[in-house]
């Protein structure tokens, strides 16, 4: 409390000036620790983002990408999304850090050091798509509750670290369990230690794939604060919430994990489609799991202006939750008719996938480039908004962008 | 022995030196602490560790426009204030457009689940001052492109 009081009083320079010196002062600080009064005033400097994100919200932290700032494979730090359900933890230290493992559903209690871990476990890397569930939000009608994200609310960044499925078959799943469910670090926003800002999970299916990792890298670097170090899971193509930040403890349950924000409206859908703005019971509303189909033109930026005569090489990617894309298709003609993009194979399974084309315009004048992507399955993206649901989650209408040929 | 001599001016003169680098750091430090906390005002009544700043005029008004919080002046912005940006920026709360139904259902969820604490009289106040300055827009099934930024595309 003072410490926190004092951190706030005094800025980096003048703790600088009283020290003599940074690195002096840098290394008593432990790991990834973020003085509180830092946590006012750029946020992009604070957690290394490109200027151009967009602030929806900095108490929590919510920040999205624009689409132009997506083009990368592998998602950079800089334009990745924070999604805060609470505020970041503080004084987080590695090497004091444990990961519990507990639950009705688990055969012991058992606790493991971040180095046990390392010690014990293989660990594995794959590039991993992470959507928040409410990114689109902003374009239902009647509005729906909560940050209002546009598209950039995803990334698909290269994760490292251990299954999960290991970590819990060395404490021992009872064959009882159906869901895991998370624990973490991040404090409530009302500041009531006794609450959690968010804890949710998986069914067992989900938390035993291959890919479903307990990581302590992102993009081959320590992950960073605001995105869940020391440990993160990660459950690619499923709503990032799910992906729990500054994880301490894993619950193996016996029951549909009853968490912060497993219940009511959070991350739930209507089961039955409803009329926009109805009133949903508590009772029909079921959890979202795997993401839709989407995809995003990455480049070029909005409003590209060519001369006549000269094409537009366009670039995306394109995802289906736990399926894959399997097909990739543009339209300069509002869904009139749609032409084949070339799509790249995911990486590994729960990868964005890579689209190009390259586009001739028939005349001068105003036009829409719109991207469809088709799942395995062979749902495609609606040109329109999908279903309205009580908070906007999953609105995977094309993406597009303006092109003017003078 | 010389070179113990030496050793003991030499070590002298670093100390002397510690002493007036500590003293400056300490009086410096204590000074800019001062300064700091005197700029930054009291804290909230409630205890709030993180009101990062204060304005000297806390209420300051500018273009119709409340500067701290962002909020639009008019009839319910202090209870808004008050109530509202406590927990969370005001900016989540100016991004959401709901009707008055759906406003009193979110102060509901705060008050379950969130430790909102109970509003009174001042809740339909609040209510009547978010409809009225953030109203819903209708947007249809899909909005068309806006705020376009044209830029020449070098091939």
């Amino acid at each position: 409390m003072q410490r926190r009081k004092f951190f706030q009083n005094a800025t980096l320079a003048s703790m600088s000036a009283l020290l003599g010196s940074d690195i002096v002062f840098a290394k008593a600080m432990p790991d990834a620790y973020l003085p509180l009064g830092l946590q006012d005033p750029d946020p992009f400097k604070l957690f290394d983002k490109n200027k151009e994100m967009v602030v929806l919200n900095d108490k929590p932290w919510n920040i999205e990408a624009q689409a132009h700032l997506l083009n990368d494979k592998v998602t950079p730090n800089s334009a990745m999304f924070i999604r805060n359900n609470g505020l970041i933890p503080e004084n987080l230290d590695a090497s004091g850090w444990t990961l519990t493992i507990d639950g009705e559903s688990a055969a012991q209690q058992k606790s493991y050091t971040i180095q046990q871990l390392k010690s014990k476990f293989k660990t594995y890397t794959y590039q991993l798509t992470l959507e928040c569930g409410g990114n689109g939000r902003s374009e239902f009608d009647p509005p729906a509750k909560g940050n209002q994200w546009t598209i950039g609310a995803i990334s698909c960044a290269e994760w490292t670290g251990f299954r999960l499925r290991d970590i819990l078959e060395d404490v021992g799943i009872k064959p009882d369990a159906v869901y895991i469910g998370y624990h973490a670090a991040d404090i409530h926003l009302s500041q009531n230690p006794d609450k959690e800002p968010i804890s949710r999970g998986a069914p067992m299916a989900k938390a035993l794939q291959d890919e479903t990792l307990l990581a302590f890298q992102m993009n081959g670097e320590d992950i960073p604060l605001a995105h869940g170090f020391p440990l993160r899971l990660v459950a690619g193509g499923w709503p990032a919430s799910v992906s729990g930040k500054w994880i301490n403890r894993i619950s193996i349950r016996n029951i549909v994990h009853d968490g912060a924000k497993m219940g009511g409206d959070s991350y739930r859908v209507p089961c039955k489609p409803v009329a926009p703005g109805e009133e949903v019971k508590d009772e029909d509303m079921c959890i979202i799991e795997s993401m839709p189909v989407k995809s995003l033109i990455t480049y070029p930026k909005s409003g590209a202006v060519l001369k006549d005569g000269e094409s537009l090489n366009i670039q995306g990617h394109a995802w289906a939750g736990e399926l894959d894309v399997q097909k990739m298709e543009y339209s300069i003609n509002f869904g009139a008719t749609w032409t084949d993009c070339a799509i790249e194979k995911p990486i590994n399974r729960l990868a964005w996938q890579h689209f190009s084309a390259e586009i001739k315009f028939p005349q001068k004048g105003y036009y829409e480039v719109w991207a469809r992507a088709t799942d395995a399955d062979g749902t495609a993206q609606p040109m329109l908004l999908p279903g309205w649901n009580p908070k906007g989650y999953l609105n995977n209408a094309c993406h597009r962008i303006a092109v003017k040929i003078t | 022995m010389s070179e113990n001599r030496n050793f003991w001016k030499n070590s002298r003169r670093v100390y002397r030196l510690l002493i007036v680098i500590c003293t400056l750091a300490l009086v410096s430090g204590i000074l800019i602490f001062y300064i700091n906390r005197d700029a930054q005002g009291e804290p909230e009544a409630d205890g709030t560790e993180y009101t990062k700043f204060e304005d000297e005029e806390p209420n300051r008004i500018e273009n119709g426009i409340h500067v701290r919080t962002g909020f639009i002046d008019a009839p319910g912005l202090q209870e808004t204030v008050n109530n509202c940006t406590n927990c969370h920026s005001a900016k989540l709360v100016i991004q959401n457009r709901m009707n008055a139904e759906r406003w009193h259902a979110t102060i509901r969820w705060m008050q379950e689940t969130q430790n909102l604490w109970p509003l009174g009289d001042n809740e339909d106040i609040i209510v009547d001052y978010l409809v009225t300055n953030y109203p819903p827009q209708n947007k249809g099934r899909r909005e068309g492109l806006e705020n376009l930024d044209w830029y020449e595309l070098k091939p």
